[in-house]
């Protein structure tokens, strides 16, 4: 016994609403050292998460461990009764989850979900567990450790809960601690904070971790060596170093490429930028906001304060912040969808009404709206055909066989096969359900687009080929578009012109092809935090000082 | 939709999976509604022929299921009475749903003040006991079968309307409606084209249930001697008039309310096991 | 946060005295405005139509129907429900002993079916698609899908007419031993039971597997928890809004039960009066019957959602 965790021909398999079982882990080897930690990389559906859970002796209802051997500190898993498993988690295996947000009891305090551990297994009295989850707090950098366990989930923020569930797995003690993508549901910002916290308790206290995630930068700052999954398979296991430098595998390489979009390509719109040209969109202290208008005449709780921006014909604008910021509330003010409360737009030469409702049909078709996800976006009950031929009717009139050839041509615009027409969304992937999503809105034939995040349920992979559609497009259609993202590495491959948003306020703009370097201190912070695939970056960053300024 | 069906029935057929309870409740809620179509083919007697010289007559051939308190044939009485029961029950369940699905996804599109509005005068209905209300207006109007159909979906239509508004409002905050919305639709084809064909599974679901509901009111009334009128009778008033043959435990009393029991528990249990769409891609 | 609590209440209290005044709106013209002269009613067809013109004076039948509203809801307040046209006597004192009787027959029934429900449903979710889960749900499911008659007809023919252990249809003696008691109260009450758990059980334990789902319970099984513990730590503190919920709604299954059992069983009480009162269509008495059930009604379905208001963690 050499290995502190020894996966051998590890199978799982899942059941189809047919009854029948297929398999979604296929014969997985893996031995973890004590006190290593090693990333799960892969994207959704890959089995990353299934195969790490395995490790607790635990796959998720619907789903069976049929194969193989888990062997954690000399128990194997699998063959283990219910009883004996329960012993062992949270006191030789714990886990984080990916939303600490909903893995809080809502009717329990903090202390009582962090300490329950030690209550199950009747480690210590529950004194001296409460000190030593305040001293887990303590070393988690959480703020007011000795009063935040008093409080109940709702009340702390999202990065807090996520460093309390951190502690919640840590105070059993156990040898292996598995983080379930901690820090997807996170701000960039925060992210870092967190996954210094992290690294730097875990390294403390020796423990082995595995760590799910889809984001290759993250896992570069905390794991020693990486596994890549597709379709529940190992496609390639190496060190960090090797995997980042010298990656075997094809999809090992289409990940790294992913990485690193295409940023080129814009010059001849930046041309057009600099030319004086009428904007095709324009604001002028917009302010928009939720909730009943109080006597100032403006809502209860403003999202978008006296914004002003310009979008000129031909080129894109990006609106970066973090979620919060207004930059979606600032969206739908300009799609017409939360009437504005202040300001003006000024679209195409003409004012636009606040609300859509009073705009006309032509104003409507020439400014479309593209959202995040596509899941929500297409109707479940209908066909492609349908969804892309309701805009061609309803905007331009057509029926019958010019109806046809036009579905066909907006297929063929955003590369989706026609076989394809007829399906309806759920038997389409997520970046086909995304194109699909695009082509609706080309089918109204707009001046301008605006896109809401509508690469950031998607896998790297499949939004840099997004992006790549959209840019293509845009050189064949003379498009405009509006691009409102967190990701600041999308932003920076399409757009000419950057807004970064901070508290409903547009604090900088930022004209990427003129090699500007952000100013703002938010804006140096939230730049500075995004991070890179050097393995260095999170022990050499220095943003404490952007963070106080800020603050 | 249209392609993917029409690979044959055999492939249609294998993409559901069919469950045992679900098609012995299926058969039996299809035989009753065979026996209300062609009840004065398969009824070996008229209804109101005395055929016994007893009454509470004990089940035997030719008689099959007793006779009843005034010697008539049970069996007959019970196939007309199906008539009754599922018709008038039928006729309401379907005004109460159509009103409260319409006046539901309406409400959850337009939102504001007629949604307020029309929300709390139907729960403020809702919060009326159904059979108290039954009662009430049988005082005040008598019974008739109209009224009984009339009364029975007015009772039912705020519980279909809560449903089916609870359904849309979930529906009506997807990006779709949203999309849909700023295209600039109208309000029918918001609520017939984009939110109805997501909801429509439920809402016969709910239908069913609904329909089992007034199965039990309108047997319940007739029980009470306020529904179904004679020289009519639906199962609960069969019930009624032979409840003197209890302490014999006569048929004539025991059939009626097994009557009522199958066909009200075939409905939930098929309900309960419909058949499922298999989501099964990884298949194909 | 603490300071939204009560004004999730008053709220609620608001609510519920809306739809009290719709209600009660509904119920006087439901009875009152629907065809059927009230003076002829009380006078018979024989009557000359001075005396019919003197009557409706007299009731204010000539006056506007919302006026007519007012004096009603007016008197309702005072107290004064009306006067019987069936034998003149005040509805106020025909209702009094009957509503005790009622109200003992759903308190006694209450008793024992909220725990005994409760217990069934939560220990169905616990050991959910186990053969006692099966048995309870298939069961639930027959009970519910039969009207309140054949239940008690079914009670009858099992402990009258085949155990012989209760009289069938006879409520008439008296109730002066605790024997006499427990016969002249258990078919009712079991008919009732039977009705009102079924709802319960079925809703509980929906409410408690629906929790059982949630990632904070899998967070808790991979901490090492017990299914017991699983079940009373984690999924009931949380389950508590929507079970009482489902307790007081099937408590409002009573108003509905206890109109076919008190009939059938012969019981002296406010629902019998009301059917009664609907055959000789007495109005004043089935209008304030109708308040009565509809007021019961309100405050059980007020109280569901007040008890979920108190035991929502996040409004704490």
């Amino acid at each position: 016994m050499t290995n502190l965790v020894e996966i051998r021909d590890l199978t799982v398999e899942a059941t189809t609403d047919s009854g029948r079982w297929i398999q979604i882990l296929k014969g997985i080897d893996l031995d973890i050292a004590a006190g290593e930690t090693v990333a799960f990389i892969g994207e959704s559906g890959s089995g990353k998460t299934t195969a790490a859970m395995t490790l607790l002796g635990y796959a998720r209802p619907g789903c069976r461990i049929s194969g193989g051997t888990v062997r954690v500190d000399g128990h194997d898993m699998v063959t283990l009764s219910e009883k004996q498993r329960a012993a062992l988690r949270g006191t030789v295996v714990a886990y984080v989850p990916q939303s600490a947000a909903a893995a809080f009891n809502p009717a329990a305090t903090i202390m009582d979900q962090v300490i329950e551990v030690t209550r199950i297994h009747q480690l210590m009295p529950p004194d001296e567990a409460r000190r030593r989850a305040v001293a887990l707090f303590r070393a988690l950098s959480l703020p007011n450790p000795d009063s935040i366990g008093d409080r109940y989930p709702h009340q702390v923020s999202g990065g807090q809960l996520q460093r309390l569930a951190a502690a919640m797995a840590l105070i059993g003690d156990p040898k292996v601690v598995i983080f379930d993508e901690p820090t997807t549901a996170l701000d960039v910002t925060t992210q870092v904070e967190v996954l210094r916290a992290f690294k730097a308790v875990t390294a403390r206290r020796q423990i082995a971790c595995v760590y799910v995630s889809h984001d290759l930068a993250v896992v570069a700052q905390i794991a020693d060596r990486i596994m890549v999954l597709r379709n529940g398979a190992v496609q390639e296991i190496g060190s960090v170093d090797d995997i980042l430098k010298r990656p075997t595998h094809p999809y090992t390489r289409e990940l790294l490429h992913a990485f690193h979009p295409d940023t080129g390509g814009r010059v001849a719109a930046a041309a057009a930028f600099a030319t004086d040209t009428a904007p095709l969109l324009e604001i002028k202290t917009l302010s928009a906001g939720y909730g009943p208008p109080q006597s100032n005449g403006q809502p209860l709780a403003l999202a978008v304060k006296g914004v002003s921006l310009q979008v000129k014909r031909g080129t894109n604008l990006g609106i970066i912040g973090e979620s919060g910021c207004g930059k979606s509330t600032l969206a739908r003010a300009i799609a017409g969808i939360l009437p504005a409360c202040n300001g003006d737009i000024q679209f195409d030469g003409r004012e636009l009404w606040h609300s859509a409702r009073q705009r006309s049909r032509e104003q409507l078709r020439d400014l479309q709206i593209v959202f995040q996800h596509a899941d929500t976006a297409l109707n479940p009950a209908k066909s492609i055909e349908d969804i892309l031929g309701r805009p061609l009717t309803f905007y331009h009139g057509l029926r019958g066989k010019a109806r046809d050839a036009r579905i066909d041509a907006l297929m063929d615009m955003v590369r989706l096969p026609r076989a394809l027409r007829h399906r309806l969304p759920a038997e389409l992937s997520g970046g086909q359900k995304q194109r699909v999503n695009f082509a609706r809105a080309l089918a109204a034939e707009p001046k301008l687009i605006l896109c809401d995040e509508i690469t950031s349920a998607l896998d790297t992979v499949v939004a840099s080929t997004i992006i790549d559609l959209l840019k293509e497009l845009q050189r064949e259609l003379g498009l405009s578009y509006v691009f409102i993202s967190h990701d600041l590495s999308v932003i920076e491959a399409i757009c000419d012109e950057i807004i970064v948003m901070y508290r409903g306020q547009a604090v900088e703009t930022i004209i990427p092809s003129a090699r500007q370097q952000p100013q703002h201190p938010y804006s140096k912070l939230l730049f500075s935090s995004v991070p890179k695939l050097d393995p260095t970056w999170l022990d050499t960053l220095d943003i404490d000082a952007d963070r106080m300024r800020v603050a | 939709m249209k392609t993917h069906t029409s690979t044959g029935s055999l492939a249609t057929w294998s993409g559901y999976r069919i469950n045992p309870v679900g098609l012995v409740s299926f058969c039996v809620v299809l035989l009753w509604a065979l026996v209300a179509l062609f009840a004065p083919y398969i009824a070996p007697h008229s209804v109101g022929d005395m055929v016994d010289l007893d009454y509470f007559g004990p089940m035997r051939p030719g008689l099959w299921l007793g006779s009843d308190y005034l010697g008539r044939d049970m069996l007959s009485r019970i196939i007309y009475g199906t008539r009754y029961t599922v018709g008038i029950s039928l006729a309401a369940v379907s005004i109460a749903c159509f009103t409260g699905v319409v006046l539901g996804m309406t409400s959850a599109v337009l939102r504001g003040p007629v949604d307020m509005v029309v929300s709390r005068v139907l729960d403020a209905m809702n919060s009326i006991p159904s059979k108290l209300f039954g009662l009430m207006v049988v005082a005040a109007v008598g019974s008739s079968i109209p009224v009984l159909i009339l009364t029975l979906s007015v009772i039912y239509v705020p519980g279909a309307y809560r449903f089916s508004r609870s359904l849309a409002v979930n529906i009506d905050t997807m990006d779709f409606i949203m999309v849909a919305r700023i295209r600039g639709e109208s309000l029918p084809y918001l609520i017939g084209s984009e939110i109805l064909p997501n909801i429509v599974g439920p809402v016969l679901a709910d239908l069913g249930l609904r329909f089992v509901f007034i199965v039990l009111l309108l047997s319940g009334l007739s029980f009470l001697g306020l529904g179904v009128q004679p020289p009519y009778a639906d199962w609960g008033a069969l019930v009624r008039e032979n409840i003197g043959g209890l302490p014999f435990a006569a048929p004539a009393v025991i059939v009626p309310s097994l009557a009522i029991a199958t066909l009200t528990i075939s409905v939930n249990l098929l309900i309960d096991n419909l058949p499922q769409k298999i989501r099964d891609r990884s298949a194909s | 946060m603490t300071t939204r609590v009560p004004s999730l209440i008053l709220g609620r209290l608001f609510i519920a005295l809306v739809t009290l005044t719709i209600v009660s709106f509904a119920v006087f013209f439901a009875t009152t405005l629907l065809p059927g002269d009230t003076a002829t009613i009380l006078l018979g067809q024989a009557a000359t139509p001075e005396a019919i013109a003197g009557l409706r004076t007299a009731m204010h039948l000539d006056e506007p129907a919302l006026l007519r509203f007012f004096y009603w809801i007016g008197g309702l307040f005072q107290g004064d429900l009306g006067t019987s046209y069936a034998n003149h006597m005040p509805v106020a004192t025909l209702i009094g002993g009957r509503l005790l009787n009622t109200l003992k027959l759903a308190g006694l029934t209450t008793l024992i079916s909220v725990p005994l429900a409760l217990t069934l449903g939560i220990t169905a979710a616990m050991w959910r698609r186990t053969l006692y889960d099966r048995v309870v749900t298939i069961a639930t499911i027959g009970i519910i899908s039969v009207p309140e008659f054949v239940l008690a007809t079914l009670a009858v023919l099992v402990f009258a007419v085949y155990l012989k252990w209760l009289p069938a249809l006879s409520f008439t003696y008296q109730v002066d031993s605790f024997s006499g008691l427990l016969r002249a109260y258990a078919m009712p009450v079991i008919t009732l039971t039977f009705g009102v758990s079924a709802q319960m059980i079925r809703m509980s334990r929906a409410a408690v597997i629906e929790t059982l789902n949630t990632p904070y319970v899998e967070m808790a099984l991979l901490k090492g928890a017990s299914r017991p513990r699983l079940v009373l730590r984690h999924a009931l503190p949380n389950a508590l809004g929507p079970i009482s919920n489902a307790v007081a709604l099937s408590l409002s299954y009573l108003v509905g039960g206890v109109i076919i059992v008190e009939t059938i069983f012969n019981y002296p009480g406010i629902a019998k009066l009301m059917v009664d009162a609907v055959s000789t269509r007495d109005l004043p008495l089935i209008q304030s019957c109708a308040m009565i059930f509809c007021v019961g009604y309100l405050i059980l379905i007020t109280a569901a959602d007040i008890v979920a208001i108190l035991s929502n963690p996040r409004l704490r």
